[in-house]
């Protein structure tokens, strides 16, 4: 190599990486082009898609948990996790309109006050279809995945593949939940609130005053129930025996098995909690958009895996922001760059981040496992 | 002659030769109906999609879900271009599909020579550079192939249309291929680095993109007669149970010819154990990139001959749910066995889409995939290797080259079937 300025130059470019920085800040400097003249022409709009993403993003948190839990412990993508979504959807549906679950206070004890009565029942709701998707996902486990837990990865993800296949088609058959749109019977009443400089005002049937965001209880209740249910799971992994005894597994199976640790009962019990995580999020995914049916699973599911992905796969701070990345993504996309395009934009902004932090935001370099 | 080829190279082809014969008697006599026709096609064309991904993940070890997105741009770009050529009788997209691909292929050719002498370059800068120069040429070979067209279109004229549509139909089937081996390129430049995890969902992240853009061809990219998420309608039927067959036996033929190549003990010994296989001197980015691009080109083809099937095209046949099958086949039937993937394929398309459909009683056609699942379930618990495992009949079977004598440190990479 002859050592002329153009040929140092090139050298340069190429040994600081240059050229692909250059790519990578042109796409970000489009995107965030697009944000700030969003907020500039119109910053409530702005604001207003910010909250209905953070509703979005909510629940996508709640089932990135369960996929970023089990791929910690046993390396596997569950895919049939999106379909326990989807069945702690139905589960909370029929606990509605057939038990009538969410009316259980007030039957039992008459003299509770309508407010408290009505929260009493919706937490029962979501607790009947956590319980029943953590038996679902402890079925799932034991008959589908344990049996492949020395075969090669390969065979147990397409067993998992196989179990999602089967809920699906299960539900969808006539006598299960039936191939069609179900219209969801909230519990709870929707109160929207305008919020403005003058105030929040409840709406009720009258247009919104100019110049307000809305937000509706049931905004409130997704955040609040959220936020409740992650600090629970921080608690668990953190304080608990169990929780020590997960993260050990994680670390090392066998070594966690030389220690006295249950390995197995673990593992199920990490299924069981991810599940329930996706149960509740299935109710208040229904509670919000109020349309259920037996493919509602993949696309919330595998935007939630992709929302662990990018968090950095097995790390639960990683899959709260990563989720709250994937809501805010997908509506604002939705709202300013274009609708039918949202999903394509979400994944890219998977595939880039990868591109720049190969194991996601907070994700740890591999490490070799034996 | 016949003594160049070996026995069991007779014996593949000759079986071959006979079951295609048996299949086109059967069929040309009526005793086959039209419907298992469609299927035994069906299974030839996921035959040649899985051969490919099982180049990708079952010999080199790169778990990619990206194998149904390539399919659906071979597929897209091939019904485009007959489309064009069947109804507008016009040969643009042949002309600008054929000099978009060969030019860009001249570039990326040319780039690749170049840039994998520079040391120390990252793999997003090297995707910037071939990005920007495949777009540029595209847009060159747009304007070219404008020019070009009437002259091609009258020279086809010439010949007699039937023969003249059988050509388009080829060239865009090759064509789409080539393009499809394009795209895997350039994305799987910056994508390989990742971990095998994280690349199995950038790939698939890859599929779903291509199934947005499908959904809204006609919106966006400008492709009118795609129709978008309506579905493509009057692609020309010309994929026949010949073409099929002929394209499926050169496929095996190719692969197993580049598996007992060097390159092809390469590819398998990244998948086998990646540092020793650096520290043998083998290129593994090479490699990586090597294997994945035949796989989707492989992809693209059986894309092509898949729209002149039915003649109808649907951005949901190319949904990520429906892009687990090819990965299904090849664990199904073995992975890194090219004998349990074109049984598996043909098992696929016979058992779900024939014997399940028709069998099922009436009312129970929904249990299809209630069944299909527990099947595979059932399949994986008992045998979690694959039905054929790595058993591979003779002519593909694995032959390493002999030891030279008096030289025993030059001895290549060992490539075992499977550890």
């Amino acid at each position: 190599m002859n050592t002329s300025p153009a040929s140092s130059f090139l050298q340069k470019i190429i040994e600081r990486r240059w050229l692909g920085k250059v790519f990578l800040l042109l796409v970000t400097l489009l995107a965030a082009w697009q944000l700030v003249s969003a907020l500039q022409t119109n910053p409530l709009l702005f604001l207003q898609q910010i909250v209905n993403g953070l509703q979005l993003g909510f629940v996508y948190a709640l089932i990135a948990l369960g996929y970023t839990m089990v791929y910690g412990i046993v390396r596997l993508i569950n895919f049939a996790h999106g379909d326990v979504f989807m069945i702690g959807a139905f589960v909370s549906f029929y606990s509605v309109t057939r038990f009538q679950a969410h009316l259980w206070p007030k039957a039992l004890l008459p003299g509770l006050p309508d407010g408290v009565a009505i929260a009493i029942g919706a937490i029962i709701v979501i607790v009947i279809s956590m319980i029943s998707c953590a038996l679902l996902a402890i079925i799932i486990e034991r008959i589908a995945y344990k049996p492949l837990r020395n075969a090669p990865r390969i065979s147990a993800l397409i067993t998992a593949i196989g179990v999602s296949f089967f809920l699906e088609y299960f539900a969808a058959l006539q006598f299960v939940f039936t191939p069609n749109f179900i219209t969801y019977k909230r519990p709870i009443e929707v109160v929207t609130w305008a919020i403005s400089a003058n105030g929040i005002v409840p709406l009720r049937g009258n247009a919104p005053p100019e110049g307000s965001i809305l937000f509706s209880n049931i905004a409130l209740i997704i955040i609040l129930t959220s936020i409740a249910l992650l600090l629970g799971l921080q608690f668990i992994v953190r304080q608990t025996r169990i929780g020590k005894a997960m993260r050990a597994v994680a670390y090392d199976k066998q070594t966690a098995r030389l220690m006295g640790i249950n390995a197995d009962g673990i593992i199920s019990t990490t299924f069981a909690i991810g599940a329930a995580l996706a149960g509740a999020g299935g109710m208040l995914y229904a509670i919000a958009f109020s349309q259920i049916f037996f493919w509602m699973g993949i696309l919330p599911g595998l935007k939630s895996f992709v929302a662990a992905v990018l968090g950095g796969i097995g790390s639960i701070p990683g899959a709260f922001v990563g989720a709250l990345i994937m809501g805010q993504a997908e509506v604002l996309s939705a709202a300013y760059i274009s609708t039918p395009l949202r999903d394509a934009i979400a994944f890219s902004i998977l595939i880039i981040v990868l591109l720049v932090r190969p194991t996601g935001i907070f994700g740890e370099p591999e490490r070799e496992k034996a | 002659m016949l003594n160049k080829f070996s026995k069991s190279t007779l014996w593949f082809l000759g079986s071959a030769f006979a079951v295609y014969l048996v299949l086109q008697i059967l069929v040309s006599a009526g005793i086959l109906s039209q419907f298992w026709n469609t299927i035994i096609r069906l299974g030839a064309v996921m035959a040649i999609v899985s051969i490919g991904l099982n180049l990708i993940y079952g010999f080199n070890g790169q778990f990619s879900l990206g194998q149904w997105g390539f399919y659906a741009i071979g597929a897209y770009a091939a019904a485009d271009v007959t489309y064009r050529w069947d109804v507008n009788k016009s040969a643009d997209g042949l002309v600008v599909l054929a000099l978009a691909t060969s030019l860009s292929g001249i570039a990326i050719l040319w780039l690749h020579a170049r840039l994998s002498k520079v040391r120390g370059l990252d793999p997003l800068s090297a995707f910037t550079l071939y990005l920007t120069s495949t777009i540029l040429l595209s847009a060159l070979a747009v304007q070219i192939g404008i020019a070009v067209t009437p002259v091609v279109t009258g020279a086809l004229n010439l010949l007699p249309a039937a023969a003249a549509m059988q050509i388009v139909f080829i060239l865009a089937v090759l064509f789409s291929a080539i393009l499809a081996a394009e795209i895997s390129y350039l994305f799987g430049l910056p994508i390989l680095s990742l971990g095998s995890d994280y690349f199995g969902i950038a790939t698939l992240g890859f599929t779903i993109i291509v199934k947005i853009l499908l959904d809204n061809s006609d919106t966006l990219l400008g492709f009118v007669e795609m129709k978008g998420a309506r579905g493509m309608v009057g692609i020309p039927k010309v994929t026949s149970l010949f073409w099929v067959f002929i394209f499926l036996v050169l496929v095996v033929a190719l692969v197993r010819n580049l598996l007992r190549s060097s390159y092809g003990r390469a590819i398998i010994s990244v998948r086998e154990d990646e540092i020793a296989a650096k520290a043998m001197g083998i290129d593994i980015a090479e490699y990586k990139i090597m294997a994945f691009v035949i796989g989707s080109f492989l992809a693209g083809l059986a894309g092509g001959l898949y729209a002149h099937i039915n003649g109808f095209l649907h951005p949901d046949t190319f949904n990520f749910i429906k892009s687990f099958d090819p990965m299904i086949i090849i664990v199904f039937g073995g992975l890194g066995s090219i004998t349990g993937t074109v049984f598996a394929s043909f098992a696929w398309a016979l058992i779900l889409e024939g014997v399940l459909r028709l069998w099922l009683p009436q009312g129970f056609e929904t249990w299809r995939f209630v069944v299909y699942p527990l099947l595979l379930l059932v399949t994986m618990l008992l045998r979690p290797a694959g039905i054929f495992g790595n058993y591979e009949i003779p002519f593909l079977r694995q032959v390493l080259p002999k030891l030279r004598k008096n030289q025993p440190s030059e001895a290549e990479p060992v490539a075992e079937v499977r550890p």
